[in-house]
This record gives C-alpha cells, sequence and structure tokens, in this order.
C-alpha cells in the first residue's frame, strides 16, 4: 500500500477473556481508503467492527498495528475526524444550535460569533431542521436527534467522518429519509466516510466499497466488495440498477453463508470482489485497475 | 368540582384550624378553685401560669414581634429578625466557604480514580462525625465562638457537597466525555463545558442536602456558643421560661429553613436537564 488517504496496518485488539487467557477480537485488519471514498463495514456482531471505529476516532487503542492518515500516525482523538455516535451523544442541556455551535467553536476558535452561528445555521438547515434550533434534544424524535448529530459532525468539516451505526436506533421509515438526507449531503461534501452497518441495503445505497468481516473472535476484513452503481443515487430508484441486485445477492451469500469460514488475501489485504461486473454501464475490461479508474471517471462524469 | 390545588389548600387549611383548635383547647387555664391550697397562695398561684402557652398568646406575641422584628434593645433584648439574620449570616458564611472547598476536591475525586482511592478513607471517617464534636477543638484553636460557630456550619456541609460533587462527576457519561475528545477540548475547558453542566443537577442535591444540614445544626452550635442568632434565642427564652417566644422562634427556624431549601430547589431547576 502506498500513500493512501488512511492507510489501516495489522490492527488487531486482544482482550483478556476473563480465564486467565486471551481473546483476539479481531487481527491484522488492513486496508486503505481514498479521500472522497464512502465506505461501509458490514459483519455481524462480535467481530469488532465498532472497535475499529473507535481506533480510527482514536477513542480506544488497538493492541497492535497503526492508522496513518495523510502521512501522520493516529494517536488519541482529533478535529479531523468527526465521529456520529449510535446514539447521537448530543449534549441535553444545550439547544439543537448550541450543539452544533458547541462544535464549530471547538474546530474554528477564532471565528466571530456570528460567523459560527450563522455556519452552524446553515448545516442544521441541510438536515432540514430550521425549525427547531432553539429545542433541547429531549423535544426531538430520534430521527431528528441523529440529524443534529450528523449535521454536528458534517459542520465541523472533518477529514474523516466516521459513523457508527448511526440509524440503527431508528425505525425504518425514519431510517429512509435520513438516509436520503445522507446521500444528499455526502453528494454536496464529498467526504471521506466510513460507516459501520447491519444493513445490507443501506450501505448499497451509500458506498463505493464495502468492506465485509469474517466472524468474530479472529475477525478479518476479508473482502471488499465494489458497488458499481453510479452517483448520484436515490433510495427510490436505485433497485432498478441490474448492479444493485448483483451486489445483494453477494453481500447476502456472504453475511449467510461464508462469514464463517471467509479470509483475506495471502497478504492480508481484503479481497477485491466485484459482483456487479459487466452489468453497469461501464465497459468491462480485463484488467482490474482500469475497470476501477474507469467507473470512477464515470461516476464524477454522472456528479459535475 | 374544584381543582386539586384548591382542594388541598381547602384541607390543609381545615387541619391547620382543626390542630390550632385543639391547642388552644388542651391549653384552657384549669376552672377557678374554691381556693387556693397553702401551698398555691406560697407560689402566688404561678402554678396557673406554667402551662404550654395557647396558640392565641403565640400569635399574638408573633404579631408583636414581626411588627417590629429589627429592634436592638441590649445584649438579651433582640428582635427576631435580628437574630435570624445572625443565624443567616453563620450558615451562609459556613456554607460558601465549604462550597469552596468541596465543589473543587469533589471535581478531582470524582475525575480520578487514584484522588478517590487515596481520599476516600479520610472522608469515610470525619463524614459521620456529629459536626457539634468539633465545637470544643474549634473553641480552642480559633478562639472565637462565632468563628467556632461557622466552622461547624463548614464542617457539616462540606461532605454532602463533596460526595455528592465526586459521584456527579465520577458518572458522567462516556458518550459525552468523548464528545469533548473528539472535539479536542483541553481539560479545563472539558470540566467546564461538559462535565460541570452534566454533573450539575448531582452537585446542587448535595449542595440542597447541605443547606437542610446547615440550618439544622446551626439551631445547636449557637445554643452552645451564645451570644446572638436563632439557637440561642430559643435556649435564652427557655431560659426566661417564656414557652410562647419558645414556639414562635421554632416556627421561624421552621420558616427560615423552608426558604433556604425552595432557594436552592429553584437552583437546582435551572440547571436540571432531561435525557
Amino acid at each position: 500500500m502506498s500513500k493512501s488517504f488512511l492507510e489501516v496496518d495489522g490492527l488487531s485488539k486482544v482482550y483478556p477473556d476473563g480465564q486467565g487467557g486471551d481473546l483476539t477480537v479481531f487481527e491484522d485488519i488492513r486496508f486503505a481508503l481514498e479521500k472522497g471514498e464512502f465506505v461501509c463495514i458490514i459483519g455481524h456482531s462480535g467481530c469488532g467492527k465498532s472497535t475499529i471505529l473507535n481506533v480510527l476516532a482514536g477513542l480506544d487503542e488497538a493492541s497492535a498495528g497503526n492508522v496513518v492518515m495523510n502521512g501522520k500516525e493516529i494517536k488519541g482523538p482529533g478535529l479531523e475526524r468527526g465521529v456520529v455516535f449510535q446514539n447521537y451523544s448530543l449534549l441535553p442541556w444545550k439547544t439543537t444550535l448550541n450543539n452544533i455551535v458547541f462544535a464549530v467553536k471547538a474546530r474554528w476558535p477564532s471565528w466571530s460569533k456570528e460567523k459560527v452561528k450563522e455556519h452552524s445555521e446553515r448545516y442544521l438547515k441541510m438536515v432540514g431542521l430550521e425549525h427547531a434550533l432553539n429545542r433541547k434534544p429531549s423535544q426531538l424524535s430520534g430521527g431528528m436527534r441523529q440529524r443534529v448529530s450528523i449535521a454536528r459532525a458534517f459542520a465541523t468539516q472533518p477529514e474523516l467522518l466516521l459513523l457508527d451505526e448511526p440509524f440503527g436506533a431508528l425505525d425504518a421509515l425514519t431510517r429512509g429519509v435520513i438516509q436520503d438526507e445522507l446521500v444528499k449531503i455526502w453528494e454536496e461534501t464529498r467526504q471521506t466516510v466510513f460507516m459501520i452497518t447491519h444493513d445490507v441495503d443501506e450501505a448499497i445505497l451509500l458506498s463505493d466499497r464495502i468492506f465485509l468481516m469474517s466472524n468474530g473472535p479472529n475477525a478479518r476484513i476479508a473482502e471488499s466488495v465494489k458497488v458499481d452503481i453510479p452517483h448520484p443515487r436515490a433510495r427510490a430508484t436505485i433497485f432498478q440498477n441490474p448492479a444493485y441486485h448483483k451486489t445483494r445477492d453477494y453481500l447476502v451469500d456472504f453475511l449467510v453463508n461464508r462469514s464463517g469460514s471467509a479470509l483475506p488475501e495471502k497478504d492480508g489485504t481484503p479481497k477485491i470482489a466485484e459482483p456487479a461486473k459487466g452489468v453497469t454501464q461501464s465497459t468491462p475490461t480485463p484488467a482490474e485497475p482500469e475497470t476501477q479508474s474507469e467507473s470512477d471517471t464515470a461516476a464524477r462524469a454522472v456528479n459535475a | 368540582m374544584a381543582s386539586l390545588n384548591v382542594r388541598a389548600a381547602l384541607l390543609s387549611v381545615s387541619f391547620l384550624i382543626l390542630a390550632l383548635g385543639l391547642w388552644e383547647m388542651a391549653t384552657q387555664p384549669p376552672e377557678a378553685q374554691t381556693g387556693l391550697t397553702e401551698y398555691e397562695m406560697l407560689m402566688g398561684g404561678a402554678e396557673q401560669e406554667s402551662r404550654v402557652p395557647p396558640p392565641s398568646a403565640v400569635i399574638k406575641l408573633a404579631w408583636a414581634e414581626l411588627s417590629n422584628p429589627f429592634y436592638d434593645a441590649g445584649a438579651n433584648d433582640k428582635g427576631i429578625g435580628i437574630q435570624l439574620a445572625y443565624s443567616v449570616y453563620r450558615v451562609l458564611t459556613g456554607y460558601l466557604a465549604a462550597m469552596a472547598i468541596a465543589l473543587p476536591i469533589g471535581f478531582l475525586i470524582g475525575m480520578s480514580p487514584l484522588m478517590y482511592k487515596a481520599l476516600n478513607p479520610y472522608i469515610q471517617v470525619l463524614r459521620p462525625i456529629s459536626p457539634l464534636a468539633w465545637m470544643p477543638l474549634a473553641l480552642f484553636i480559633i478562639q472565637d465562638s462565632d468563628a467556632s460557630a461557622i466552622f461547624v456550619i463548614f464542617i457539616c456541609s462540606i461532605w454532602p457537597m463533596l460526595l455528592n460533587t465526586a459521584f456527579g462527576v465520577a458518572n458522567v457519561r462516556q458518550d459525552w466525555v468523548n464528545v469533548a475528545r473528539t472535539h479536542e477540548l483541553s481539560p479545563i475547558k472539558t470540566a467546564l463545558t461538559v462535565i460541570l453542566p452534566a454533573a450539575a443537577p448531582t452537585i446542587l442535591t448535595g449542595m440542597r442536602i447541605s443547606i437542610g444540614i446547615a440550618w439544622l445544626v446551626i439551631v445547636a452550635a449557637e445554643m452552645l456558643v451564645g451570644g446572638t442568632g436563632i439557637g440561642y434565642y430559643v435556649w435564652n427564652e427557655w431560659n426566661n421560661l417564656d414557652l410562647a417566644s419558645v414556639i414562635f422562634s421554632i416556627l421561624m427556624i421552621g420558616v427560615v429553613g423552608m426558604l433556604l431549601d425552595l432557594a436552592l430547589g429553584k437552583a437546582q431547576k435551572l440547571v436540571e436537564y432531561k435525557e
């Protein structure tokens, strides 16, 4: 691996198992993210997805391995990485607006009051909450709270956004609406995003690549599945794309039949899978790297 | 059907009337007897006077006292307002001093498991000591009865504040601390903008318990040190055998204690938050 935006190298986490031995939750996790990529990670409970995300956030420490972002090793949390937690983690004594202001002030301490406020309001508007600026989190529904949390993370314009199952606690309808909003914001901002999810459809809708984890203990990132569907995507129409079904079948097959035994390449990097190869509008070519770059250009062209 | 509040108020008033009526009846002077016994003649009929005074006498006295609460006619004859003001002044001084110590140390103990473990044995030994037990030592060291009373208030109000602050700070949700961490807040900023507001309701609970205890203790402390204050006043009127004044000042102690608690209750409302 050379000079990707984010490089994760040989990460593992070992806990004492309570009986004098050790329990290796995951080991030798290797992957790289490029700038502007949206990557989801899927795996069964207990494979350590959240721990990986917390290590990237700097909130947890790995037992071995390291993470390098922009050529610098990650040690501890930092403002260049924004986190959206599953339980929203809004400060309940602050209003919606002040929760964002809190983050924006931390990011740009030299900004004037008006600038901070204006910036914060802009991001709340982006998630459709301009009518709830002065409400406390306890007066908001779960979906609205998570929107505030997303707005807070985007408002600080981090280089890497980490989303820990952000929609896990929401009902299906609310989840769909906020997914749409996330798609919209992401199309606007093109942040680099690393997200945990349990939802295969959500992963396909949002991501460029999907990491599949094998089961823990000793979990690995076994495969990296390319989602060959051009941007912008929409929840309502994505089902019509034949690549969608190919990708979905592939993911479900992995999670149901193969997640117990799947292994990455010998060098530890995830196996690259392209289940929808040849189905999309991009011309299939024998050499993999070319396919990737072509579809990337295709995606950009659609977005431009 | 009237609202619950109206009905409760009506019921309260009728309980009051009932209680005052019973009290008034129970303290009627005994029927004048045909003649005084020899003993009664020797006592000049004083036996009849040493009854618990009826509520009418207490209300009459209360009216007189409250219509001129701040008169000062010498060391043993000051208005109820002056006496209460002395007590409140002592309570607040000792209480604020306790706050100045308890909140920072509570913060420290709550943030640092090491400090918690190191200081906990002392707290556990010092906490159950009756504050009045400190009085002789305080009098000897401070050599001033007024300051000793304040010290006793200080020592009794420090524990609930200290322990509640430590508990509140130690139990701030990790999620909120993580929010502070991911936003790279300095330790001081984290303490002030995240931990303090998160722990504030618990801290205020401790402060409310403390003010209650301080007000309980000041009466006893002032009975010991004498001179001024509502505690001294109660004891002085007992020595004067003026039971109407004793009952009146007991009621005033209750009223002021209630007001102090209400004030802290209001403050508690201000910092409360719903999750």
